[in-house]
């Protein structure tokens, strides 16, 4: 059984507007582990952006706990939250993903940069990886000489490079057409489980979901379903399908 | 080792990476940033060159003296042309004790006329190889006397083509007519303008013979100094000598070198016009500057927000645009350098621009300092930047 990559438990986050106060993530408990991928899916408003926010370390929470590799982000200063996120975490958003002014291969290997850990043989696998995307004519492509597609995939190539415990993925698809939608999430659902990391994108897409191994759906802040099974799963995209 | 450094190397490493790469990446954008603080800094050279060129045409001959006190008549109020001392009050100053030498100083204004164009010129009336005369670069000593030989100023040499040897003829109005004297060039100095003009030096009595006159001067031929140099015995007892100066020998009183320059007339007000000029130049640099990095900086927030996402520190980000406002403002301002070289090259020397002068140096070290002055708000903003910004809920 692979170990527990990323947990969350009780976890709330409440805002207030107008004296009014709102829980944005309401009591919310899972936990996914290592080789799995998991969609986040709810309507717009239902807290799946600040839920994963708060498990980026980009967000504190009101109160409950996040434990990435088994460590409590609540236990973390500012410093090492900056760290966690270096090391622990890849990200893929839905815009403005890349570094405008760098290459495609020299946005992949920035997070080797960052984490200090940029050699010729890292140098490599970031070639390589990108060839696995289908860009290895884009290596030496500015983002704005690629399509939106190719930047989404560029970007799965840096969540991934550093070997992250956890990758979280921000409705990386909103911007694209279904059929390059369907093929980033594909792409990146068979390198998330090739590389064994624990796995979670944010869509409100449902039809994104036939390719992860269990669903989270929210509203209103909570947790109100998961779909564990191939069949659920498989019931869930056809809905939202028809 | 890790513990004396104060910024990490790696985050250096970093963040130079970033600053560099996009100035590549973008640099026609950046050029343009460039120029434009290059076109600052030719104006604030300028400036600085006028400063330092109109500084030295006024104030170069006191500046240079081989002296340290001057003695003033009492109640002059250190005015080189509203003080008149009696000829022997030389002889009593050299009396004193703690001075080594000193020497009359006799000013006025004359005007070659024996050229293609008339230039005017000062003419000061010294005594050779005293404290007043300076030093020889070329030729010899005038004769003393009511000799007709001058040592003329090697700005005078170089704008007229004279040479030692060549000999000048002098206008001089004297009562209600024009007097013309020839003299004869025996020797050059440098670095002696005074007044705004070049400078010839003669004899004391030949000074009182050439120099312009109003009818009642005319009765007398005693050439009074304007004031005296005085060289010490030991350089560094100015006050003390100033203050023994003035206790024992009656209607004088006694200054500095510095003091004497800042009471040329006009030299004060005309150096502090200047650099108001040129500190308001600098203070339009920053504002120039800091608008353009705020502007950019606000361009990039969602990249910043990414960036410090991914795991970017706040150090990395904050002198990766430090280390790009340098790297941009030190190129802007070595190409306005480079232009105000070539231009300089082109100037006439009626213009009294200096560009080697210390103001040029201290002006480019100050514009070296309006980028990183300029950009600090924009730098400031990029770190207070919310990392959400790349989640759409900062």
């Amino acid at each position: 059984m692979s170990n527990v990559a990323l947990e969350v438990r009780d976890l709330v986050k409440s805002f207030t507007v107008d004296g009014l106060t709102i829980n944005a993530v309401d009591n919310v408990s899972f936990k996914i582990r290592s080789g799995e991928f998991v969609a986040l899916v709810g309507p717009s408003g239902s807290g799946k952006t600040t839920l994963l926010s708060i498990m980026a370390a980009l967000l504190t929470p009101t109160s409950g706990q996040v434990l990435i590799d088994g460590v409590d982000l609540a236990s973390m200063n500012e410093r090492l939250r900056v760290k966690l996120r270096r090391e622990k975490i890849g990200f893929t958003f839905q815009s403005n993903n890349l570094i405008p002014f760098l290459t495609a291969q020299e946005n992949v290997e920035f997070m080797l940069r960052l984490n200090g850990r940029v050699d010729h043989a890292s140098r490599l696998r970031s070639g390589e990886l990108l060839a696995r995307l289908g860009l290895q004519d884009r290596l030496h492509n500015l983002p704005g000489q690629m399509s939106g597609g190719q930047q989404q995939r560029v970007a799965i190539a840096r969540a991934l490079i550093h070997q992250p415990a956890v990758v979280l993925a921000d409705e990386p698809t909103a911007s694209l057409d279904t059929e390059r939608a369907l093929q980033v999430v594909e792409t990146f659902a068979h390198l998330i489980h090739e590389n064994n990391r624990a796995g979670i994108i944010v869509t409100h897409d449902l039809r994104m979901c036939q390719f992860v191994d269990r669903v989270l759906q929210m509203q209103d802040g909570k947790l109100v379903r998961q779909y564990k099974t191939r069949d659920e799963i498989r019931d869930l995209v056809r809905g939202s399908v028809h | 080792m890790k513990g004396w450094q104060i910024i990490p190397m790696k985050n250096i490493y970093l963040s130079s990476y970033l600053a560099i790469k996009e100035v590549i990446r973008n640099r026609v954008r950046f050029l343009m940033v460039a120029l434009v603080i290059a076109l600052i800094t030719l104006l604030v050279l300028f400036i600085a060159a006028l400063g330092e060129g109109l500084s030295n045409a006024n104030r170069q001959y006191v500046a240079n003296l081989d002296a340290q006190l001057i003695v003033f008549l009492e109640k002059s109020d250190f005015s080189i042309t509203a003080s008149r001392l009696e000829t022997n009050t030389v002889k009593a100053v050299r009396r004193v004790e703690g001075v080594a030498d000193a020497g009359p100083i006799h000013t006025s204004n004359s005007e070659i006329v024996s050229l293609p164009e008339p230039l005017k010129i000062s003419v000061l009336g010294v005594e050779a190889e005293r404290p007043g005369m300076p030093l020889l670069i070329e030729g010899r000593q005038f004769r003393g006397g009511e000799a007709r030989e001058a040592v003329m100023d090697r700005s005078v040499a170089l704008r007229t083509g004279l040479a030692v040897g060549d000999e000048i003829e002098i206008r001089s109005t004297q009562g209600t007519e024009d007097r013309f004297y020839d003299l004869k060039i025996v020797g050059l100095v440098e670095e002696q303008a005074y007044f705004f003009q070049p400078t010839i030096f003669v004899p004391p009595a030949t000074w009182e013979l050439i120099r312009p006159q109003s009818a009642s001067d005319l009765e007398s031929d005693t050439p009074y100094p304007n004031i005296i140099a005085v060289k010490l015995t030991d350089p560094a007892s100015t006050e003390e000598m100033r203050l023994r100066l003035t206790n024992q020998i009656s209607n004088i009183e006694v200054a500095n070198i510095q003091t004497t320059i800042n009471n040329i007339p006009g030299y004060t007000a005309q150096q502090g016009t200047v650099q108001t000029q040129g500190a308001f130049t600098l203070l339009i640099g920053v504002l120039v500057i800091g608008g353009f990095f705020q502007i950019q900086i606000l361009q990039k927030i969602p990249q910043i927000g990414v960036l410090k996402a991914i795991g970017s520190s706040n150090l990395v980000v904050g002198l990766s645009a430090v280390i790009q406002i340098i790297v941009v403002t030190a190129i802007g301002v070595g190409i306005g350098a480079m232009l105000n070289y070539l231009f300089s090259l082109g100037l006439p020397p009626t213009i009294p621009l200096e560009f080697n002068g210390m103001r040029s140096v201290i002006a480019i070290l100050l514009l070296l300092l309006i980028g990183p002055l300029g950009g600090l708000v924009s730098i400031i903003y990029a770190i207070r930047i919310e990392p959400l910004k790349a989640l759409r809920l900062g």
